[in-house]
């Protein structure tokens, strides 16, 4: 069992950045503050491979880089394809001599579409295969790069550009595809939920990941302020919001063994201290129609769909 | 913008030649942050959070520095600053 | 001079004969995912690995897609990879062939050639290669099992050689060469290794402003894959078209080099001309059914009839020069193709020959056989009615119906 990793505010802040300043993301973009963290959280030599989206195009525009680690884009799909190709050939090639390194960390980062979509494929192929690698999700909850259309990670009611909130049908229609608990059902090692205001957890959840001996999932909740027509200054409290209201909760599974992480666990200890939903929902663009009077209805039913999975994640966390 | 080169020139496979810390997206902001010295506890909150790493913590000064060459504005360091040191002044060029 | 290798005779079908070059040619990675009549070459070697025959890391990947993902990632981490597939499975590669030529990425592929659907045919044409045409890879065909061996071994060459760095594809026509047996003659385990080497890099410069070799590398970061917007992209894609360019003399040379080892070539390695010097009439063909076609050549030979035959070995980079002069003299063509363009008038081969020929001194005409679709065997009777319409062809020098149809029920 690795040590836990013990760092300070100091230690990261002082530690050089290896997602560079001078990318082309926008005002306020928290998936690039996630990434930034993400990156703080390396522990040796790493590479990092990305599937096509909003973090991609920003940091890759020719001859530009905000990259200073290894780095390869191939498509949209294959983020944890491209895990598995680099993984294998690391383990081979240091067989037989070809790499000096005693270990390289393989990181693949996508949004919501490169996992929970068209990128899903790779992903459940990957840790089915067992490739020792870290998935990483930025979940900015829409395909923000091509203009902000629905994904599976859309939560229900949001407002997107292939699911307006129009006369007939308001917003999206389905939920939010569980995706962290599909990957916990494929009996990983490592599967956890983060946010970056509470960036000790995320730092910490990195590193976890990193370490795990195999497949690693982390699902990272990334505010965009564009594609959710919020205040870019609100990002970050955006992140937070999530979590107090159990919009987003925080957990860990660990070898299938599911446990609550601090920030939710405090709202477990005290259940009255959960914020309602319309705390998080109020300023982002994508939700006003939820405000209008005749819309209460939907409004309550985002708040049922939410504590109905708060308990179910409860329960599960407490068969431990 | 660079002059820019032939196919004779680049890389194969597209290769990046320059990082990043060459494109200076400070002429993106309208409001610029302004920190209060006074106020700051230097709690590096800011440094961790800002989406463009254009805030930075020097060891040898002991204090924050902000990097308006990168820094887009966006608020989010004025926003999630304890003790509101920082405000967001408009720009006026 | 070296010598000719010692060679072992086996039996071996096509697709054993592409798992067995692989074998020796000391891969580092092969991901891969089964489809018929490519199975027997992921089954094959599935054999090498489990019984520690090989120091490779095999990927059973759960699509082609993923398969050639991994196949390039892992060539970008430096690897040498492997990769088979057909039909179906190379069209759901489509996207990321173009992906593996522009990153510039020497994946070497086996493609057992077999139609697309719909209606759904696992027997053997050309439909799925030549949809890829333009994906910016390499392409040679093989004309019996043999050949086929001996090009994958050749693949690795080409595709890493440093003024070329482009993937390679090497088809074998479904069922008919990947499921028969046939006699190969091997090279030992020590000539493959030598022949292939070690995969060299190039250098390339990095935004760290180092020259250093191409692959990721945690001492040496670099970025591959970027965003290339209007202002760049179009150098790129010139970039590859000179490395198709280079590619002809390499392609030459390593038939050259193999030859002196193993006492075979395929022509110039470009083409292979039967009987084409002093032809009159001529086919133009690819795969095994040239094997076929140079029987009926013979037999028309016997018979004075002064026929030939051009294979085309590499289709992409298209030789040119070998196609043209090889139809120099030949005063009545037909060209067969293995699979059709839909409302292109005619089929893939059809039109680049006659495009061809358009820059040529001699303008002889040229008939379009669209043959073997869905794995339908042509006999030698019905090829040779090829030859006897040539003849007709030769004497009016007029094509009444430049596209036909071979052993179609009307």
């Amino acid at each position: 069992m690795t040590e836990e990793w013990k760092f300070t505010t100091k230690d990261i802040a002082e530690k050089p950045d290896l997602f560079l300043s001078g990318h082309r993301a926008c005002a306020g973009c928290v998936p690039a503050t996630v990434l930034r963290l993400i990156m703080k959280a390396t522990r040796g030599p790493t590479i990092v491979t990305e599937a096509t989206g909003c973090m991609e195009v920003a940091s890759s525009i020719y001859p530009y880089t905000s990259w200073a680690v290894p780095w390869l884009h191939t498509a949209f799909e294959t983020a944890a394809a491209n895990a598995s190709g680099i993984e294998a050939a690391l383990k081979i090639m240091k067989k037989k001599g070809k790499v000096k390194q005693e270990h390289v960390d393989v990181i693949a980062i996508a949004g919501d579409g490169g996992t929970y979509d068209i990128g899903i494929q790779a992903l459940s192929g990957a840790v089915e295969r067992g490739h020792d690698f870290l998935f990483v999700l930025y979940d900015n909850e829409a395909y923000m790069n091509t203009g902000i259309q629905r994904s599976g990670g859309t939560p229900h009611g949001a407002a997107t550009t292939t699911s307006p909130a129009g006369t007939v049908i308001q917003g999206k229609l389905e939920y939010k595809k569980p995706i962290a608990e599909i990957m916990v059902a494929h009996e990983m090692p490592y599967v956890a939920t983060a946010s970056p205001y509470y960036w000790r957890d995320l730092l910490a959840k990195v590193r976890k990941g990193l370490e795990v001996d195999g497949p690693a999932f982390l699902h990272v909740f990334a505010p965009c302020p564009r594609g959710w027509r919020s205040d870019p200054a609100k990002s970050i409290e955006y992140s937070k919001l999530a979590v107090e209201t159990c919009v987003f909760p925080l957990w860990e599974s660990i070898n299938g063994q599911c446990q609550l992480s601090t920030p939710s666990k405090l709202v477990a200890l005290a259940p009255q201290k959960k914020k309602p939903v319309t705390d998080y929902l109020q300023g982002q663009g994508r939700f006003r129609h939820l405000f209008k009077p005749q819309n209460t209805k939907l409004l309550e039913e985002v708040q049922s769909r939410a504590d109905e999975r708060w308990q179910r994640l409860l329960k599960k966390c407490q068969t431990a | 913008m660079t002059s820019e080169k032939s196919w004779r020139e680049i890389a194969p496979a597209g290769v990046c030649s320059k990082s990043s810390t060459d494109f200076l997206t400070g002429d993106w902001k309208t409001f610029t942050p302004v920190r209060d010295l006074e106020k700051c506890t230097r709690c590096l909150l800011c440094v961790l959070f800002c989406p463009d790493g254009a805030i930075h913590w020097k060891p040898e000064k002991a204090d924050i520095e902000f990097d308006y060459s990168f820094c887009k504005g966006c608020g989010i360091c004025a926003n999630e600053c304890p003790t509101k040191a920082i405000t967001m002044k408009l720009e006026k060029e | 001079m070296k010598s000719i290798c010692r060679q072992e005779r086996m039996a071996l079908n096509g697709d054993e004969a592409v798992a067995y070059a692989v074998k020796q040619s000391d891969v580092d990675v092969v991901a891969a995912y089964p489809i018929t009549p490519q199975t027997i070459i992921v089954e094959k070697f599935s054999e090498y690995v489990a019984n520690g025959e090989v120091q490779t890391e095999f990927v059973c990947t759960e699509s082609e897609h993923s398969a050639l993902a991994a196949c390039l990632a892992a060539s970008a981490t430096g690897a040498r990879t492997f990769t088979a597939s057909a039909s179906a499975g190379l069209a759901l590669m489509h996207e990321m062939l173009f992906v593996t030529s522009g990153c510039r990425a020497p994946v070497v592929m086996a493609i057992a050639n077999r139609a697309l659907s719909a209606p759904l045919n696992i027997h053997g044409d050309h439909s799925d290669g030549m949809a890829q045409r333009d994906s910016g890879w390499i392409q040679m065909y093989a004309e019996n099992a043999q050949e086929v061996y001996d090009s994958i071994i050749q693949a690795f060459r080409i595709a890493e050689d440093l003024n070329v760095l482009l993937p390679v594809m090497v088809g074998l026509d479904g069922f008919t060469l990947s499921h028969t047996l046939e006699n190969v003659e091997a090279l030992t385990d020590d000539a493959v290794r030598q022949f292939v080497g070690t995969r060299q890099l190039p250098n390339v410069l990095t935004h760290e402003g180092k020259a250093v070799p191409f692959r990721l590398d945690p001492e040496n970061p670099m970025t591959i894959g970027p965003i290339a917007l209007q202002n760049y992209y179009f150098e790129f894609k010139r970039q590859q078209e000179e490395a198709m360019k280079k590619a002809f003399a390499v392609i030459q040379k390593v038939n050259e080099e193999y030859a002196a080892v193993s006492g075979r070539s395929y022509g110039n390695g470009l083409v292979d001309a039967y009987c084409l010097e002093d032809a009159k009439i001529a086919v133009v063909c690819i795969g095994s059914t040239a094997g076929t076609m140079k029987t009926v050549v013979d037999e028309l030979r016997q018979e004075g009839i002064k026929a030939g035959l051009l294979r085309i070995r590499t289709f992409r980079p298209l030789p040119v020069e070998e196609i043209r002069r090889g139809l120099e003299n030949v005063k009545a063509v037909a060209v067969m193709d293995k699979s059709m363009s839909f409302g292109g008038n005619g089929g893939a081969v059809f039109h680049e020959v006659r495009h061809v020929l358009y820059d040529a001194e001699a303008h002889p005409p040229v008939v379009n056989y669209i043959y073997g679709l869905g794995g339908r065997d042509s006999s030698p009777k019905e090829l040779r009615a090829i030859y006897e319409d040539l003849q007709r062809i030769l004497q009016t020098q007029r094509v009444k119906n430049p596209i036909q149809y071979l052993g179609l029920r009307e």
